[in-house]
């Protein structure tokens, strides 16, 4: 084939609007999504300066991060600076004809999450939010990657984002993951592989074998890891996979529109020979559930390992950095991951909050009861998936093993809304960062897959959930 | 935005690797509206003991480094959320310059957009800086956005790499959104070719 491209390359020629010598290139933006947190400023900026929103059409609103997630809160949310950062999205929605899923919407969720669930998102589009797990479109065969309140003007006032063309990396895994590891321990043992910049400056194409056999949800959850890795986005090349979850959702084309849609979508995979500026190759046989022991998603071990020793790191810095993260989690060296007793378990995010991550944690917990020390919050990522989940009866079987089964948003991910750690807690979490404090100040995180969470729960401590006792 | 050209300022050394957003700006103070007063939240949960008293072993509360300008720091700097509160709030506390080996993506392009600039120099160079920070008292370096380079006093001088187009906006201290909306015609011309099952996603 003549010049050969990557799945990359195609999306950002098809969306060069303009490049000029010595400068950035200027990309169309097809979907802009906007939420309560990184938004109010950039509406702010249009108006001192007199400027309109450019298209309304493409942009899409929703509140997640601040929402209070019990239906009793939801409506009148208490903290009153959230309250008001809520308000202000409100306004700017209606003032500029944006589309807002706001609360009580019965589509209201996770920015990540909603967007490809009403079709929204869709193969070959760019696609922008002013949230760094934007990367979760990717799974589409989207570039899509989160931006800064400036960006969110700009492409307000524009549709358009000057951008530096990123470099491409390609991930091959090959072979089949095995039993009871996920697609959240593949985002883990690729970030411990590749470590929290190994993916700095790059775009990452996921492809292989494994990948291949992913589910939409997995590709998600997969590529909304990539941000973890330093990534500007993570993608995964659409396939029968991805045109038949697209299919009839709300936002997706429909009739002749899906034709034409369709047969664009099949010319975008990356074409044989293309190159990659690096490549990675994972053998997913190798890969088993695991855990993060440390204060960064790289600080991750087998769930068979144990906290790491700083006296054998590879370098002073690294040694440093170890010794801190070790004080912050309360951990010493040498100690099993499976001996780590935890406190608080949430399943929810962007990250795992999907239908197909509840079934996964309500498998392990069929038939099993929550550790009495243990409190567990299952957090659904949407109404939607809410919904979805109660007609299947998840909500049952989170309930009788001593779970709380809450209303959608972003919740204990971050906890902007009341949904937090206390000071010295440990939390067995499914979502993606586990930061210092991220969960709540002194709050102690640990990542993991839903089903390992699940049997945190159960258990008190972690477990290798390859050997649960399943009761179905 | 106000034009950075040559910058001269006291030096912050903060040696830590992998500092995330969440640390620079904790995640309770992005529900304000205002763009402005970020500076006081700055490594809030480090700056601060769990009581609220100043920590005194945070290196930004020591005397010595008040009305610092140029912050030094590990690699990755800036990892994580894409809150530009990340931006504001060092910007607010008096920071027009961040050196460090790397950055993460994201918050390089805040630091710009907010007239910051972000300086990245070799492992070893930035090793040596944190050292004459941490031991010479006053350690100031001169940063010219124009010839690239940052020094000091006694005989450090060192080019960095710049983007032409980021050096251009920082000197003239330009929007880019202005820059961009001269190219309307481009916009509406790609518009215009867009096929149509890629519109109408929105709109209230
Ligand atoms: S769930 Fe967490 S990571 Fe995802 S958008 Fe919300 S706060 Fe960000």
């Amino acid at each position: 084939m003549p010049n050969p491209k990557t799945l990359f390359e195609k999306i950002w020629e098809q969306h060069l609007v303009r490049q000029a010598e010595g400068e950035p290139a200027l990309l169309y933006i097809d979907l802009h999504l906007v939420h309560e947190v990184t938004s109010p400023q950039a509406f702010e900026g249009l108006r001192i300066n007199g400027r309109k929103v450019r298209r309304p059409d493409l942009t899409v609103a929703t509140v997640d991060h601040n929402v209070p997630t019990t239906a009793a809160d939801r409506f009148d949310i208490k903290d009153l600076v959230a309250a008001r950062q809520v308000e202000a999205l409100r306004t700017n929605c209606a003032e500029n004809n944006i589309r807002l899923f706001d609360i009580g919407s019965v589509e209201q969720g996770i920015v990540h999450v909603i967007g490809p669930e009403l079709g929204l998102t869709r193969p070959g589009m760019t696609i922008v939010c002013g949230d760094s797990h934007t990367s979760t479109h990717g799974a589409f065969g989207a570039l899509a990657f989160g931006i800064g309140t400036s960006e969110v003007e700009h492409v307000l006032a524009t549709q358009c984002l000057l951008q530096q063309m990123p470099k491409t990396m390609r991930v091959e895994v090959s072979g089949k993951l095995p039993e009871g590891v996920t697609a959240k321990d593949l985002a883990l043992g690729i970030i411990g592989r590749i470590g929290t910049d190994g993916g700095t400056g790059y775009v990452i194409e996921y492809a292989g074998e494994a990948i291949r056999a992913l589910s939409m949800e997995s590709r998600m959850t997969l590529c909304n890891m990539s941000i973890e890795s330093g990534a500007r986005a993570g993608m995964v090349a659409p396939d029968e996979t991805a045109f038949r979850y697209l299919e009839g959702r709300r936002f997706a084309p429909k009739g002749a529109e899906w034709d034409a849609a369709l047969a664009h979508w099949k010319s975008l995979a990356t074409d044989p020979g293309a190159a990659y500026d690096r490549v990675v190759e994972i053998d997913a046989a190798l890969l088993t559930p695991y855990v993060t022991w440390g204060t960064n998603p790289g600080m991750v071990a087998p769930i068979t390992g144990s906290v790491p020793d700083p006296a054998n790191a590879t370098s002073d810095a690294e040694s440093v950095s170890i010794r801190r993260a070790l004080e912050y989690m309360d951990l010493r060296p040498g100690t099993q991951l499976a001996d780590v007793a935890v406190d608080r378990v949430f399943i929810g995010s962007c990250t795992n909050a999907r239908i197909e991550d509840l079934r996964a944690a309500a498998r392990v917990l069929r038939g099993h009861h929550v550790h009495p020390k243990v409190r567990v919050m299952v957090v659904p990522g949407s109404q939607t998936v809410k919904a979805a989940a109660e007609q299947e009866g998840l909500d049952r079987i989170f309930k009788d093993a001593g779970a709380e089964w809450r209303e959608s948003g972003c919740s204990m991910c971050l906890g902007m809304n009341p949904d937090t750690l206390s000071p010295g807690e440990r939390c067995a979490s499914t979502s993606n960062r586990n930061f210092e404090g991220r969960q709540g100040r002194g709050g102690r995180t640990h990542l993991v897959s839903p089903s390992m969470a699940a049997a945190a729960a159960v258990m008190g401590h972690f477990t290798d959930v390859r050997s649960w006792d399943y009761k179905d | 935005m106000q034009p950075l050209r040559v910058h001269k300022g006291l030096v912050a050394p903060l040696n830590r690797s992998n500092v995330d957003t969440d640390q620079i700006i904790p995640k309770q103070f992005l529900k304000r509206i205002e763009r402005t007063g970020y500076g006081d939240f700055l490594f809030y949960d480090w700056r601060l003991c769990a009581d609220g008293s100043p920590d005194p072993g945070f290196v930004l509360n020591s005397p010595r480094y008040k009305g610092a300008s140029i912050l030094v720091a590990g690699r990755n700097f800036g990892c994580g959320s894409s809150r530009e509160h990340a931006a504001w709030a060092l910007s607010d506390f008096g920071f027009r310059v961040v050196i460090a080996p790397s950055f993460a993506d994201i918050f390089l392009s805040n630091c710009s957009k907010n007239g910051m600039l972000t300086v990245v120099l070799p492992e070893d160079s930035v090793a040596h800086l944190l050292q004459n920070a941490e031991a010479k008292q006053n350690y100031e370096l001169t940063v010219d956005v124009e010839k690239a380079t940052v020094s000091d006093a006694f005989g450090f001088a060192a080019a960095f790499p710049i983007d032409p187009f980021k050096q251009y906006c920082l000197l003239n201290g330009l929007d880019d959104i202005g820059l961009t909306l001269r190219h309307q015609d481009d916009i509406a011309r790609f518009e215009i070719a867009r096929p149509s099952w890629l519109s109408g996603v929105g709109g209230s």
